[in-house]
């Protein structure tokens, strides 16, 4: 796995640069990622970060688009909003999860 | 002097998505198991930032009727796939029976019905339009159509509108 440095911290990838181990995410860490894809973290962006952190951690999956509407209670225009592009993916990488596998 | 050189951090690249690709999905079917490949591609297409415009026409047009949308079936009859004799889909009852569990089996992977799925379509971000000669053969207006469907109109304007789109025909 490769490792690479993200402010003054070195942290555990996969190949694509999503955090590979779970307990090295933080707060402060979340802000470094997301200043890597041009995101300035809201109390909203807040609100869905913390929600994929819990339900990866009692789900053990990333949870995908519609779950993070339907049950973290982030609308699916507010998403899109928040993390313009691909916002299931920018959601993961700045909560240090694995991409969703999900199709829905 | 000494430079030191720092290996830039390893970020996933999210940024293919400016390069303005366009997908445009024509449903053409009605069947319960034919409307939602259009549906789910045209969800995973909006959530990886490309521009998603659904054309629905002839029995496509099931899936934005308010009358129909919540009532799409599935029949195993000439399904060989579903690897039952073909002769049971002929039995009455059987289509019910089908139906109603394709949709518990669609329900239980956490994906929604039409109406909803529709609804999640448009607040990603896609267009949704209706077949202008489907409308007219069918008798029905605007008004018996899903809220979010953009309008009526005819096919040429559907392709003049997805001008250099990738096209799927379901």
């Amino acid at each position: 796995m490769p490792i690479t440095t993200v402010g003054d911290r070195q942290i555990h990838v996969d190949d694509e640069g999503f955090l590979t181990e779970y307990s090295e995410w933080d707060d402060e860490l979340a802000k470094l990622l997301a200043a890597q894809i041009d995101i300035q973290l809201s109390a909203e962006h807040w609100k869905a970060i913390h929600f994929l952190r819990d339900d990866f951690k009692a789900q053990g999956q990333t949870p995908t688009l519609r779950r993070v509407t339907v049950v973290g209670g982030v609308p699916t225009k507010d998403l899109f909003q928040l993390f313009p592009g691909k916002p299931a993916k920018k959601m993961a990488y700045i909560a240090g999860l694995p991409k969703p596998q999900g199709c829905v | 002097m000494i430079e030191t050189e720092v290996a830039p951090a390893l970020v996933p690249n999210f940024d293919d998505v400016t390069t303005g690709r366009k997908l445009a999905i024509i449903c053409s079917k009605g069947n319960l198991d034919m409307a939602y490949p259009g549906l789910v591609l045209a969800n995973a297409a909006l959530g990886e930032g490309v521009e998603t415009l659904m054309f629905f026409t002839f029995w496509g047009f099931d899936i934005i009727t308010k009358s129909r949308m919540n009532d799409l079936k599935f029949t195993p009859l000439g399904n060989t796939a579903t690897h039952m004799p073909q002769g049971i889909g002929g039995i009455p009852g059987i289509t019910a029976v089908a139906t109603a569990k394709m949709k518990k089996d669609i329900a239980a992977v956490g994906v929604p019905e039409v109406p909803e799925f529709l609804d999640q379509i448009v607040a990603s971000g896609g267009h949704l339009w209706a077949c202008r000669m489907s409308a007219d053969m069918m008798h029905l207006e605007r008004a018996d159509l899903h809220e979010a469907v953009e309008g009526i109109i005819s096919a040429s304007d559907f392709i003049e509108m997805t001008d250099g789109a990738q096209l799927l025909f379901i």
